[in-house]
């Protein structure tokens, strides 16, 4: 009946195409060269970063910053605990710990509004950077620290497994009654909180959710990296970069994100190879413009030529 | 029964006392308005009530159980809803999920997404929106806005309804279809609370009124005993 008619007409497409796409990434590591699955990595992971940032701050409305210190509370996790425990838990002790620290900030900080919000996470990632420094500086008497490598395919299979997850997290979110509870925070706060949603509580835990895979893919991916210090660990890019490439995809849809994760992560990629002492520069003239003439991002641009082909006369209203 | 009471209720801004020693009570099944000059307290009042607010002194009662101090949603779920002076629909979303998110999370026992859509159904076809029920909210008029206001917070299923201003900025067909309306929540069984500036509605629909003035009490009564009373037409009437 109903469930039926759903599934075949507005899942059944995008279904399969993901069921496809899935069942290329999960066999690729048979075939395709080492530089494709780290690459892949390298794309999972920014997807990750983006869709859970996307995942409190898109409905929301409150602008987080706070990405670099939950991933760099991963990428540490990973480097204390990597060569004590197994690969799995060490990943999902990231995680928790990452929740940790925004149950922890969301209490403290999530009454902040608009601006105030954003630059006290992003002095959050600047502390932790400089608290850590100073700790290793004087009381360890180290700078930086080894971290145990794993082979690419499993880093691989492991970032596909959490961004799998997070996937369907972010989903379940969405089409939830929790998901509109948030959207009402977004919409109007007070009026969510006299229409008898615990508006505090719902933040703090969406904002813990997002956390949980941010660490847990600073966990695995410091693996990677094998060598980190404070400020390779809570580099302010990997809180920007979510927000950038988030904006580039638009926020509407859940494939927005993706999508503009997928084309940064690559473009990033791309241009580091080719012109490593202008990407900076080329990097940040595609952002301008993209901003300037793309305001919804992707997703506004597939928006507007759908509805331009669906019907000529109603188009551009 | 008393629904509602307070006693000593104030709150400062600063040096201002915006509300000061107000003591009030509200019976089952009245329609009680709060009248009073501009800045006279009459919303901090709703805030302080509906906990938007702390109290700085007083205690405020809903059922005989002392609700000082609790959050806003508690104060929602407890069955003590609100509008507001100044609209605050969720502009976006469809008038639809504004009162199903009234269903939802307002009630004090959870309902089920298919019954909230049906209440929430019911409730936008008692206010008269059923027809706007997928337009965005943003794109209503003033007079359905404030419908849609009052429609989610009877959709948290209140014994006590907080309305403030129901009826200003409304054209006069508008007003009186109003205050029908809010003859209606009574009829339901709702006891309700008002602020009102329109004197034509306050005076026809009120059992009783109470009227602030710089934050403090000047008078209760009946229409006829406000309408007739000295200080009142003094400080509020004119002249």
């Amino acid at each position: 009946m109903n469930i039926t008619t759903f599934i075949s007409k507005r899942t059944l497409v995008p279904g399969l195409i993901t069921l496809i796409l899935l069942l290329l990434l999960v066999t690729s590591p048979l075939y395709a060269p080492a530089y494709t699955l780290i690459l892949l990595t390298v794309i999972f992971m920014y997807i990750i970063l983006t869709v859970s940032w996307v995942i409190f701050s898109g409905p929301t409305g409150y602008m987080s910053l706070a990405p670099a210190a939950f991933f760099g509370v991963g990428i540490y996790t990973a480097a204390i605990l990597g060569s004590k425990l197994p690969l799995l838990i060490v990943v999902c002790i990231g995680g928790l710990f990452s929740v940790c620290l925004a149950l922890l900030v969301g209490a403290l900080t999530l009454r902040l509004r608009g601006i105030y919000f954003a630059i006290f996470t992003f002095g959050l990632v600047m502390l932790i950077a400089h608290l850590l420094l100073f700790w290793e500086l004087h009381v360890t008497g180290t700078r930086g620290r080894f971290v145990i490598a794993v082979d690419h395919t499993t880093v691989y299979y492991v970032m596909l497994g959490i961004l799998v997850i997070l996937l369907l997290t972010a989903l379940f979110i969405r089409h939830s009654k929790f998901g509109l509870a948030l959207q009402s925070i977004g919409e109007n706060e007070d009026a969510a909180a006299h229409t008898g949603i615990n508006v505090t509580l719902v933040k703090v835990i969406t904002f813990a959710i997002s956390a949980f895979f941010i660490g847990a893919a600073g966990a695995i991916m410091a693996t990677r990296w094998t060598y980190i210090d404070p400020f390779i660990a809570f580099n302010p890019l990997f809180s920007f970069m979510p927000v950038l490439m988030a904006i580039f995809g638009g926020m509407g849809q859940l494939y927005g994100p993706i999508i503009g994760a997928v084309i940064f992560a690559y473009l990033e990629e791309f241009l580091i190879t080719r012109f490593p002492y202008y990407y900076m520069l080329i990097f940040g003239v595609i952002l301008v413009f993209a901003i300037l003439y793309m305001p919804n991002g992707i997703v506004g641009l597939i928006q507007k030529w759908r509805k331009g082909g669906q019907a000529g006369e109603d188009a551009g209203t | 029964m008393r629904v509602l009471e307070g006693e000593r209720v104030t709150r400062y801004f600063g040096g201002l006392a915006a509300v000061s020693n107000v003591d009030f009570h509200v019976d089952q099944g009245e329609i009680v308005g709060l009248i009073g000059p501009n800045g006279a307290g009459k919303t901090t009042l709703f805030n302080l009530i509906s906990a938007a607010i702390a109290l700085k002194s007083g205690v405020i009662r809903f059922k005989g159980e002392n609700i000082t101090g609790l959050k806003p949603h508690q104060i929602c779920r407890m069955g003590v809803a609100r509008t507001f002076q100044s609209i605050k629909v969720f502009a976006n979303m469809p008038v639809i999920e504004n009162v199903r998110l009234g269903s939802l999370f307002g009630t004090s026992s959870s309902m089920s997404p298919v019954d909230a859509t049906r209440e929430a159904t019911g409730l936008l076809e008692f206010v008269g929106l059923s027809t706007v029920r997928g337009t965005p909210a943003k794109d209503l008029t003033l007079a359905n806005q404030k419908r849609l206001e009052v429609a989610r917070a009877l959709a948290t299923k209140p014994e006590l309804l907080l309305i403030d201003e129901l009826m200003a900025g409304l054209n006069p067909t508008e007003v009186a279809q109003a205050m029908e309306l809010v003859t209606r929540i009574r009829d339901k069984g709702i006891t309700i609370f008002m602020v009102e500036h329109v004197m034509k509605a306050i005076m026809s629909i009120c059992n009783r009124i109470m009227v602030l003035h710089h934050g403090e009490k000047i008078a209760e009564g009946t229409p006829q005993e406000i309408a007739t009373s000295r200080k009142v037409i003094e400080v509020y009437l004119g002249e």
